[in-house]
């Protein structure tokens, strides 16, 4: 298995939890970054939630697994889920191959966009991750 | 505490592992992945560093009736250069660990323990050897031991270190790296191999040749993977001073005649028959079962998984859980709780994962 070098794209926001948004309007893609998938190593089994649920930031919303640990996915920001990433089901390698592409999870339309002025930067990100 | 290191330990940070905290020691969990390796070691030939092992040996004229009074097999059924499978029980049949008892020389035997267990077990052992004419001694850090383990893995190590290799269950000395070493016929994955004890300071180089010659760095990762297809339990897990050697399915290796500490305890339970079995399981569709996950069966709380995880081979989730005895046999139905979501499984006969011949 190929996997992507370590990389934080400047145009996503990020949660410290290590999960990314991309906001288009009044809705956002959220994923798992480049350092979480590293972290877990690869990924096994992805079970997407309902589109429809409700999503609220800070508070986790799906599970990814790895051979050896299971991860909570932390939501980024607040909203209703109206797609889900199913190609993952049969490939959840995607998310380690491509954590900000192909390897997307959920997109989100957001209940309060203004939610965003919380979330952190590319660089802020990553002095979280120097940090740790 | 600080964590030991292997005399490997610059090696894999080179490799780029990820390591991580086991039984005490900084060890590497993965190279590239887990999978690549798991699938090295079932198609090719895998490494791994298992110098976290501990290491005793049991020397004097006295040696196989202190053996023989403290393993559960029968120790005088070892010929020089055999080895045999036992557990270290209590005088209530729980078992303190599971080893591999080597034969080095007629008085002589090498004792293979887990690391978790090295100082328990040797404060055990010195303790019991009192009244026979014995001597125990540690010699954990008088070795590296290296797995060679796959089905090409002998072939790539005898042509690598140009030495003869004893058969499965045997061992023999050797000359590696220059160094007395020893050599013997064992593993724990499922696969063919030889695990390799030899002098630290030559490790290194040891490590560097049969990378060379092919074998693929494997982690502590593929190795729980690779153990858990084959069955081989693990102790801390499914495994305990808790559980007895009948209820784990390892009354194969517990030779009651011979009188070994637990013996009458373990003969009850052979005779009575035991509430609970180890059984494997794999899960009939999505879910990974983890360690501490409830059984149901019938809806009804059955018992509880003691080793689970994402099988490689099978691509499913597989796992070994004390169930009650009626339950733990193959074909029965279950579901394990995993984190709320009853997933449907089903009780499988060992191994979990045989190689089609």
């Amino acid at each position: 298995m190929t996997l992507a070098d370590a990389s934080y794209p400047e145009e996503l926001l990020y949660h410290p939890e290590h999960d990314w948004a991309r906001i288009e309007g009044e809705e956002a893609t959220f994923g798992i970054t480049w350092y979480a998938q590293d972290s877990l190593g690869e990924v096994v089994f992805f079970e997407p939630p309902e589109a429809g649920a409700t999503v609220t930031k800070d508070a986790p919303y799906a599970e990814v697994e790895s051979v050896k640990a299971v991860s909570d996915v932390i939501a980024p920001l607040s909203g209703e889920i109206v797609a889900v990433n199913d190609a993952l089901a049969d490939a959840p390698e995607r998310i380690n191959e491509e954590p900000y592409g192909e390897g997307w999870l959920v997109r989100v339309r957001l209940s309060d966009p203004a939610e965003a002025e919380g979330l952190l930067s590319a660089a802020d990100y990553r002095k979280v991750l120097e940090s740790d | 505490m600080t964590l030991k290191r292997t005399p490997l330990h610059e090696q894999h940070v080179a490799a780029g592992a990820k390591l991580v905290p086991f039984a005490g020691w900084e060890m590497p969990v993965s190279y590239e992945g887990i999978r690549e390796e798991h699938a090295a070691v079932r198609n090719h030939a895998g490494l791994f560093d298992v110098s976290h092992m501990g290491q005793v040996e049991v020397e004097g004229p006295g040696a196989q009736a202190f053996l023989q009074r403290v393993l559960s097999n029968d120790v005088a059924a070892i010929d020089v250069g055999g080895a045999q499978y036992s557990c270290l029980c209590k005088e209530d049949g729980g078992v303190l660990d599971d080893l591999i008892a080597y034969r080095l020389g007629g008085d002589r035997y090498l004792i293979v323990t887990n690391s978790a267990n090295h100082e328990a077990d040797l404060a055990w052992l010195g303790r019991w050897s009192r009244s026979f004419d014995v001597a125990v001694r540690d010699v954990a850090d008088r070795y590296a031991m290296l797995a060679a383990q796959g089905p090409h893995a002998r072939g790539v190590v005898a042509r690598a270190l140009g030495t003869e290799l004893p058969e499965r269950m045997c061992i023999a000395t050797a000359r590696i790296g220059g160094r007395p070493a020893l050599v013997c016929g064992t593993g724990y994955t499922g696969e063919d191999g030889v695990e390799l004890l030899i002098d630290p300071e030559v490790s290194a180089a040891i490590w560097a040749e049969l990378l060379d010659a092919g074998t693929v760095p494997c982690g502590l990762g593929a190795r729980d993977t690779l153990r858990l297809e084959a069955c081989l339990p693990l102790h801390g897990n499914d495994l305990s001073p808790d559980r007895n050697p009948i209820e784990a399915g390892l009354g194969w290796c517990c030779k009651e005649q011979t009188g070994f500490i637990g013996s009458d305890a373990i003969a009850t339970a052979r005779a009575e028959g035991t509430a609970e079995r180890l059984a494997p399981f794999r899960i009939e569709g999505a879910g990974i079962p983890r360690q501490g996950n409830a059984v149901l069966a019938a809806g009804e709380h059955a018992g509880a998984v003691t080793s689970g995880t994402f099988s490689p081979s099978l691509e499913v989730g597989i796992g070994m859980a004390y169930l009650r005895a009626g339950l733990a046999e193959p074909g029965t139905e279950v579901e394990i709780d995993v984190r709320g979501k009853h997933r449907p499984a089903r009780i499988a006969s060992k191994p979990l994962y045989r190689k089609e011949k």
